[in-house]
């Protein structure tokens, strides 16, 4: 921001440009803080006594809820039992059928089994799904994705983590449409719930699990809980959004056709909506497979407690192994979700057929859960897959690790202790130095000149409290972390955004790739890290670049794509080089949406952050995570709402520096 | 600004073409103001404001102290440039849009102190809209578009498939009843518009630029197709466009629109002959006058002398008789409704207007 400051000044001679002044008084002031540290102490390092104890009040306030709290008719305790237990049937039924399979009796010698849905029969379903949404190709994608689970033994947990989905994500869609809708219909609940949902994306996935933990306990049911309130929010978003943007006219129709309120709703805005909708479902879907994985740390069990525990006891080749099978659900299922989204609408058919005619998937669908079922009366392969026909790859990849470590382990070795001591560290102090007044202040005099005092004070008042909740040093560090790993994964993305936006084929190949990279779960990224460079800051650092540097690629791609074709033909016209329209006309005017891009680069960066503190970082994700284990409220919301802000002040100094930006340029 | 009623200027027998019907749907002084505290300075205002002091409250007048009548079975066209608020006029009479001031009645209902709930049955049973961009239910093919207005009343299935295929031949799309919307062309939607909004057989038909959205050879053959189909079912119409000729085309009586403000209601002939500003004369100066000007527009008194052996009906189109007149090498009286001679058309006079001279300089 001073930068432009500075090339004003220039513009402007001699006179002196009145940010520019501010800047350098605000920094000259900075460095005197620091070099009075010793008369002002206060000032650099937050006094441990002026700490509020906020995380202790909350921590008690839960304590109260959860065992004298009094709605009247039932206690809060029981409410939440009541909503475990009415959550807790269908998620049993979803795991008999996927998973377990259905025993009754009271006498266990001559109790009535029912199978499971068979592996047979479940890849065929899941074929037949792709063939409806798409073509034979996403039939065999699915279908093959599927049988990976099987042969290579992974079925039984991807079963467990698939039926908390098939929960989660109805329950999920179904809350989201209904404040969607909600906030649709009336503006003042829009803007009561629009902080909220800015927070809950932006607070880390620990931090929700804590509190659910504290209220709901250890097990299947809290984790689904909270995979459908992580899950949600988007649905809401994207239901406002879908029902704003159907036309006027439209709605006018329905209003002159005679609809009640009602009937306009659900007969003409919300059918008229579905493609809009479809978008937030597969981001539902998306979002509840990232949280079911994070949530094994509740409970969940599953694919995710598999990776868990394998990180745990450092078994590479079969974390591995479930890492993969996450990966090949998660594209299995957004690849399905996305062509149903995008499904052409139906075309028109002869009225006169049949029911089983005009339904001729489901039909098939059902033949083969039945034909499965009949065969695997006398011939139990079809349900379990016999082990002995089972793959391991789980020795292969660890001798690949072994063989890297033991070959390469100098070279790995000296990258990063190279990058440690004379980048990671060095910036991690200086940080770590900074008097936090001085902190506030630039933010607040960068809020100011972005956007107003109405920023100022908003950022002011976020990193405000972040120091008064006692959360500054570890704040720090987490600065430090995504900081680095933002830059990093911006010196990687830009070049490669640029490279696919003038390169027809690369974009072709970086746009596989980077969808790929953000269908995965998040905790899928720490299994080749902790591989290669095992724990602490380098390894968190590389995860978060992998898991971060999508956005990056995506908008700095698109950001130069939009750059209006008549510029650069004139540019050409001027006889400009290709090097000279990339630097003088391309990213100058593409450089609002590369930095749009690398603030979702912040936010992703800030999400990956807290999950890397499984592999051992000291930052607010460290916080988070000790939280969860000691199921302490306070300390994990409070360190969660600090990551939240942390994003929410660069979200909103980046989002108004470009605003700004676009609208000099005249491309807003 | 004061609105100008014009409808029968000249002679009686021209006025007696519309006022002779009952009023089907009359408004004055709608007044549609967006902005914050606009019902409030309106009210407190006792004259009406013009554009400058609306601004000046930081208002924006989009309609503003408009009046009109539409009688039974008359097509009436609103016609008026982008922004001049001709679209927000006819969703006020709808009453889509709340009025900011005014009175509107359909017969003899107070639309404006209609309740909702009243308001939704008036919209089921007696009016219809087509929409300038169509507005067809996307999910639904051409059969559950049309029947859509009869579904959300409440009709049962096997009434409203009957009703809809009658709709639907008539605006000759039979056929297609299995298609949706994305599969027909845009001629072909509009006319689904058109079925959807007769299929409740409406009392007053609302159709807001209907054949905008359309090529020009297309907007040409639906506006046949909407006369054609007017001849048959009479109905009382508030057509808007943007297009003057398709006004002169359609219209028993045009009312223009500038700013928010009709500034002449008449005929089309009464529009030509006597444009009451000159923002009004610039639309009719491109007209042919011979297509707009009838018999009785030209002709001149009978006087004495003998009246002349040929007739023509009082309303015919100059461009109409010429033929008849060139032939004939004489004048032509014209005859009054009743077939009695009311006066003479000159062969000179005719001529003026075919050549588009002024008559009478």
């Amino acid at each position: 921001m001073s930068v432009t400051g500075s090339t004003r000044a220039l513009r402007d001679g001699a006179r002196l440009n009145p940010w520019l002044a501010a800047w350098l008084a605000a920094l000259v002031a900075t460095l005197l803080v620091y070099q009075l540290r010793d008369a002002w102490p206060w000032a650099v390092r937050y006094p441990r006594a002026w700490n509020v104890p906020l995380s202790v009040w909350i921590s008690d306030f839960m304590k109260w809820l959860i065992n004298d709290f009094d709605l009247g008719l039932f206690t809060f305790k029981e409410l939440t039992r009541s909503l475990s237990w009415l959550l807790d049937w269908p998620l049993v039924t979803a795991k008999g059928l996927l998973s377990s399979g259905f025993s009754f009796s009271s006498d266990p010698s001559a109790s009535i089994v029912v199978e499971r849905v068979s592996w047979v029969a479940l890849i065929g379903v899941v074929a037949v799904m792709g063939y409806k949404a798409g073509n034979w190709r996403l039939a065999l994608l699915v279908g093959g994705c599927f049988g990976y689970l099987a042969v290579f033994g992974q079925w039984d947990s991807a079963m467990v983590t698939l039926s908390s989905i098939v929960i989660a994500v109805p329950l999920g869609v179904a809350l989201g449409l209904f404040v969607g809708i909600a906030g649709f219909r009336w503006r003042r609940f829009e803007a009561a719930i629009t902080p909220i949902l800015d927070l809950m994306q932006t607070v880390p996935v620990f931090a929700y699990l804590v509190p659910i933990l504290f209220l709901f306990g250890f097990g299947p049911v809290a984790a689904m809980i909270a995979t459908i309130i992580y899950a949600t929010p988007p649905m809401v978003r994207v239901t406002m959004l879908a029902l704003r943007q159907v036309p006027d006219e439209v709605v006018e129709f329905g209003r002159m056709a005679g609809c009640t309120s009602r009937q306009l709703l659900w007969k003409v805005q919300i059918p008229s909506a579905q493609p809009g909708l479809m978008v937030g479902v597969n981001q539902v879907i998306m979002l509840s497979l990232n949280m079911v994985i994070i949530a094994s740390m509740i409970g969940a069990g599953g694919l995710g407690f598999d990776v868990l525990s394998s990180l745990r006891r450092l078994s590479i080749g079969q974390g591995l192994e479930a890492g993969i099978a996450i990966t090949l659900l998660a594209i299995a299922l957004d690849r399905l979700s996305q062509a149903f989204a995008n499904r052409p609408p139906p075309e028109h058919r002869r009225q006169e057929l049949s029911w089983a005619a005009r339904h001729p998937y489901l039909l098939s669908a059902l033949g083969i859960l039945v034909v499965a079922w009949a065969i695997g009366l006398v011939w139990p392969a079809m349900h379990i897959y016999p082990e002995t026909l089972e793959i391991t790859t789980g020795a292969f990849w660890e001798e690949l690790v072994e063989y890297i470590n033991v070959n390469f382990f100098d070279e790995l070795e000296a990258v990063k202790t190279w990058l440690l001591l004379h980048v990671l560290i060095p910036v991690k102090r200086f940080l770590l130095q900074l008097p936090w007044v001085a902190v506030i202040a630039l933010l607040a005099l960068a809020g100011f000149q972005l956007g107003g005092w109405r920023l100022a004070l908003l950022v002011a008042c976020l990193a405000g409290f972040i120091a008064v909740t006692g959360q500054w040093a570890k704040s720090m560090v987490t600065v430090y972390l995504c900081g680095l790993s933002v830059m990093f994964a911006a010196l990687i993305g830009v070049p490669v955004g640029i490279w696919a936006a003038r390169n027809e084929r690369a974009h072709r190949v970086v746009q596989v790739v980077i969808d790929t990279l953000q269908t995965l779960p998040s905790f899928v990224y720490l299994i080749p890290v902790v591989m290669l460079f095992r724990v602490g800051d380098f390894s968190a650092m590389i995860a978060i670049v992998a898991y971060a540097v999508a956005p990056a690629v995506r908008y700095t791609d698109h950001g130069i794509r939009q750059v209006p074709p008549h510029l650069i033909e004139a540019a050409r016209a001027m006889g400009c080089t290709r090097r000279q329209i990339l630097w003088r006309v391309q990213i100058p005017l593409a450089l609002p949406e590369i930095m749009l891009g690398i603030n979702q680069t912040i936010m992703m960066a800030l999400a990956m952050l807290v999950i890397t503190a499984l592999v051992g970082t000291r930052d607010l994700g460290q916080e988070v995570y000790i939280a969860l284990t000691k199921a302490d409220t306070g300390r994990g919301i409070v360190a969660g709402v600090s990551v939240a802000f942390i994003a929410i002040i660069a979200d909103r100094l980046i989002a108004a520096w470009a605003t700004r930006r676009k609208r000099e340029l005249g491309l807003a | 600004m004061a609105t100008q009623e014009q409808s029968g200027s000249e002679a009686g027998a021209s006025s007696g073409k519309v006022a002779a019907k009952t009023a089907k749907l009359t408004c004055s002084g709608v007044w549609k103001v967006f902005g914050q505290g606009a019902k409030e300075f309106l009210a407190r205002r006792g004259t009406a404001p013009n554009a400058a002091e609306l601004t000046g409250a930081g208002l924006i007048g989009a309609v503003r102290d408009a009046g009109l009548e539409v009688g039974e079975g008359e097509i009436f066209v609103i016609m008026g440039l982008s922004g001049s608020g001709k679209s927000t006029l006819v969703r006020c009479l709808s009453r889509l849009i709340e009025p900011t001031a005014g009175a509107i009645f359909f017969e003899d209902q107070d639309l404006l102190k209609t309740s909702e709930k009243e308001m939704i049955e008036l919209r089921r049973h007696k009016m219809g809209m087509v929409f300038q961009h169509f507005a067809l239910l996307p999910h639904l093919t051409v059969l559950g578009n049309v029947a859509f207005p009869l579904e959300v009343q409440g009709v049962d299935r096997e009434t409203r498939k009957r009703r809809a295929l009658e709709v639907i031949e008539l605006v000759g799309l039979q056929g297609r009843e299995a298609y949706y919307p994305r599969e027909l062309s845009g001629g072909q939607q509009q006319r689904v518009g058109i079925a959807r909004s007769l299929a409740v057989e409406p009392e007053i038909w609302f159709l807001d630029e209907p054949f905008s959205a359309l090529d020009p050879l297309i907007r040409r053959e639906m506006q046949d197709e909407f006369l054609r189909l007017q001849n048959v079912l009479r109905k009382t119409i508030v057509f808007i466009t943007h297009d003057f000729d398709e006004a002169i085309r359609l219209a028993d009586r045009i009312a223009i629109m500038q700013d928010g403000a009709i500034i002449q209601i008449g005929t089309p002939e009464a529009l030509v002959l006597d444009p009451a500003t000159d923002y009004v004369a610039e639309f009719t100066k491109e007209i042919p006058r011979a297509k707009v000007l009838s018999a009785q527009a030209v002709m001149s008194p009978l006087g004495d002398g003998e009246v002349p052996s040929g007739g023509v009906p009082w309303d015919t189109k100059v461009a109409d008789l010429a033929e008849q007149l060139v032939d004939s090498e004489a004048d032509l009286a014209v005859l009054d409704a009743g077939g009695r001679p009311v006066g003479r058309l000159e062969r000179r006079a005719v001529l003026d207007v075919l050549v588009g001279r002024k008559s009478g300089s």
